[in-house]
């Protein structure tokens, strides 16, 4: 039990859990490797804090296999088990002082020295001056340093946080992030981070798991996930996309570089990188990121692995110092949106101008066409 | 003054909007009329308490309803008059094992009620509180009879019994309202933290609880010590604190039993003084 130094591994095998007629979570497979910093991400209600507490052992799945490294837990309670979570409402004892509260899972391990690695725990969160303090009379921001050092104190095997930051404000919450990032390379654990918060998640994670209605639409790395999600969800909930309805008229090319000819409507076609589609046939939705759109002013010559949509009218600019972003309503195809670095200095578009928008071919994605275009629009967190 | 007074009553009635003075001349007599309420209301509280110690000290012979003069003689020997410091036993007897069974059982009952959802949930929530809202001469009677077809000689063991009885509702209740407020993260969060559920409710759950635990005890006890209805049913000739007092009414009763309700009034009264000191303390200690 207390052999884990440096994290372990945590796999789920097609876990489910039902609350009566209601899956929570549903059927699903995941595999975090040890030492990696893995963030769940979703809206409130997708089964994402239900799938840690399975991991836990606060809940028992209905179906599927819970292992870490490669043991199987599934059957095991909660304080048999060598994980240990940071609550999102920190859940910190209040009859018990800071150091009692850090010592609580030493004590009932029977480690040797306990207060000794309790004050260890809080000087790494930078807590070790409050350590006779009542959790009470400390602030939200310092309730979470000495939940993490509770937690991290255990060396668990795997380190799990529910929405830890959540309470916290703005800055607080950056600070955090970037030091719950230290930490774990400092100490080399296996952390398990659920959030609803995109921007958390990318900025911590080495993988994130993006969950919707008890499922895991996509898992990759930050990076692979912003530049090429594989469902509608996933392309609106990280971030912001411009999903456009179309319907596949020619190719794939073949060929290295091959491509899709998409309609997207009024005889309109756009090229779309074959693999980064999800389907080569029939109806789909062809997406680009804001910030791939560029602006520009006449239907000019293009190179042929460049887009081009319009005219277009600009309804909004909104300027906001490092960028601005415009709202672009073109006939047939809905308002697009389109960020712009501020590089020039100012802008030179106003509100009513015609534009075209055009984009690398390489940046665009394609996605199954049977999908709702708003899905994972407005769900909670889009920061 | 007598006489802008009742101009001001006469304006506060007929007229209106009231004119601020009547409105500042009305404020002024409540001012002073409350206070003179309130201390009568407190005297007619009081008037019983400070007989009872006043007599403590009475010279009494037979009956100890005249005032005869002032002597330590009833305080220097409670015991002396025949079987009250025997009655006193009984009742503490009782007043601890029915406080200490109904604790323990309506603490176990108050937290499965909040805690767990069983078959049968509701209707024990219910049930629980009808020793509460029966009335106890019914409660005592139909006790008794039961008793009685089982057989069983009214006595120590019957009283212990209905006092038991009635102190779990008192139990459960109090204990309840403690057990809402308590966060199930808690739990959840010792056993997170490698505490089985046996450690998790003492290290945990029940030091939370105990604030809850304690007044529920004292009040068990201090309901358990002062019954007399029930008891009296259910007693045979085995005598408590309070039937002693009301059996001795009818022949005097003596002083010892006003020392011994004074003591238990003093003694009741530093307990609350001991508890406010060691909040207080305790407060600024942090």
């Amino acid at each position: 039990m207390d052999g884990a130094s440096s994290g372990t591994g945590l796999s789920l095998e097609r876990v489910t859990k039902e609350f009566g007629a209601f899956v929570a979570v549903d059927d699903l497979s995941l595999h975090v490797p040890a030492g990696s910093f893995f963030a769940l991400l979703g809206p409130s209600g997708c089964g994402k804090t239900t799938t840690l507490r399975m991991v836990a052992g606060l809940e028992r799945p209905t179906r599927g296999r819970v292992r870490l490294g490669d043991e199987d837990v599934t059957d095991r309670r909660p304080h048999r088990r060598p994980v240990n979570t940071v609550f999102q409402s920190y859940a910190l004892f209040p009859h018990l002082s800071v150091l009692e509260n850090v010592a609580f899972g030493l004590r009932r391990r029977r480690v040797a020295e306990p207060l000794t690695r309790a004050h260890e725990a809080l000087a790494l969160v930078e807590m070790d001056h409050l350590a006779d303090r009542r959790p009470a009379l400390l602030s939200g921001g310092q309730q979470q340093r000495v939940a993490l050092a509770r937690a991290l104190v255990n060396n668990p095997a795997v380190l799990l946080l529910d929405e830890p930051l959540g309470a916290l404000d703005l800055k607080l919450r950056r600070q955090m992030q970037v030091e719950l990032k230290r930490i774990q390379t400092e100490v080399g654990l296996t952390f398990v981070h659920v959030t609803h918060d995109q921007e958390e998640a990318m900025t911590m994670a080495d993988t994130v798991a993006v969950m919707n209605a008890g499922r895991i639409e996509q898992m990759g790395s930050p990076a692979d996930l912003y530049e090429l999600p594989r469902t509608a969800f996933v392309a609106n909930f990280l971030g912001q996309s411009n999903l456009l309805r179309g319907t596949v008229v020619e190719g794939p090319s073949v060929g290295p570089g091959s491509v899709l000819a998409v309609d997207v409507g009024t005889g309109r076609r756009v090229l779309v990188p074959t693999e980064r589609a999800v389907r080569t046939e029939g109806e789909v939705l062809v997406g680009v990121r804001p910030e791939k759109l560029h602006l520009v002013t006449r239907d000019e010559e293009v190179p042929w692995d460049v887009n081009v949509v319009g005219p277009g009218r600009v309804t909004d600019v909104a300027f906001s110092g490092v960028s601005t972003q415009y709202q672009v309503a073109v006939p047939g195809l809905g308002t697009l949106g389109v960020f712009v670095q501020n590089i020039s200095g100012g802008g030179e578009v106003r509100v009513g101008d015609e534009v075209h928008l055009a984009c690398a071919v390489r940046h665009a994605f394609g996605l199954d066409g049977a999908e709702d275009v708003a899905s994972g629009v407005a769900e909670d967190g889009a920061a | 003054m007598s006489g802008t007074t009742a101009a001001a009553v006469t304006a506060g009635v007929t007229a209106r909007p009231d004119p601020p003075a009547a409105r500042a001349a009305r404020w002024r007599i409540g001012e002073a009329v409350v206070p003179i309420i309130a201390t009568l209301a407190f005297a007619y509280l009081l008037v019983p308490i400070v007989y009872t110690v006043a007599f403590s000290f009475n010279d009494s012979v037979r009956t100890n309803l005249v005032w005869r003069g002032f002597t330590l003689e009833a305080w220097r020997n409670p015991c002396g008059a025949p079987q009250v410091c025997r009655a006193l036993v009984n009742s503490l007897q009782v007043g601890l094992i029915a406080t200490a069974v109904a604790t323990v059982l309506g603490t176990l009952i108050a937290i499965a009620l909040v805690r767990y959802r069983f078959r049968g949930r509701a209707l024990a929530n219910l049930l629980v509180f009808l020793p509460m809202s029966t009335p106890e001469v019914v409660l005592g009677a139909a006790l008794l009879a039961q008793f009685l077809s089982l057989r069983v000689n009214p006595g120590f063991g019957t009283v212990v019994l209905a006092h038991v009885m009635f102190c779990i509702s008192f139990v459960v209740v109090t204990v309840k309202a403690r057990v809402a407020t308590l966060d199930p993260r808690l739990e959840e969060a010792a056993a997170d933290l490698y505490a089985s559920p046996v450690q998790a409710f003492w290290r945990v759950t029940f030091p939370l609880l105990l604030p809850g635990i304690a007044a529920a005890a004292l009040l068990a006890f201090s309901l358990s010590f002062d019954d007399f209805i029930i008891t009296n049913f259910n007693s045979g000739s085995f005598t408590t604190f309070p039937k002693f007092v009301y059996v001795s009414a009818t022949r005097g009763i003596p002083p010892q039993a006003n020392v011994i309700g004074s003591a238990m009034f003093v003694l009741a009264l530093l307990l609350v003084v001991a508890v406010q000191l060691v909040t207080v303390s305790r407060r600024r200690r942090r």
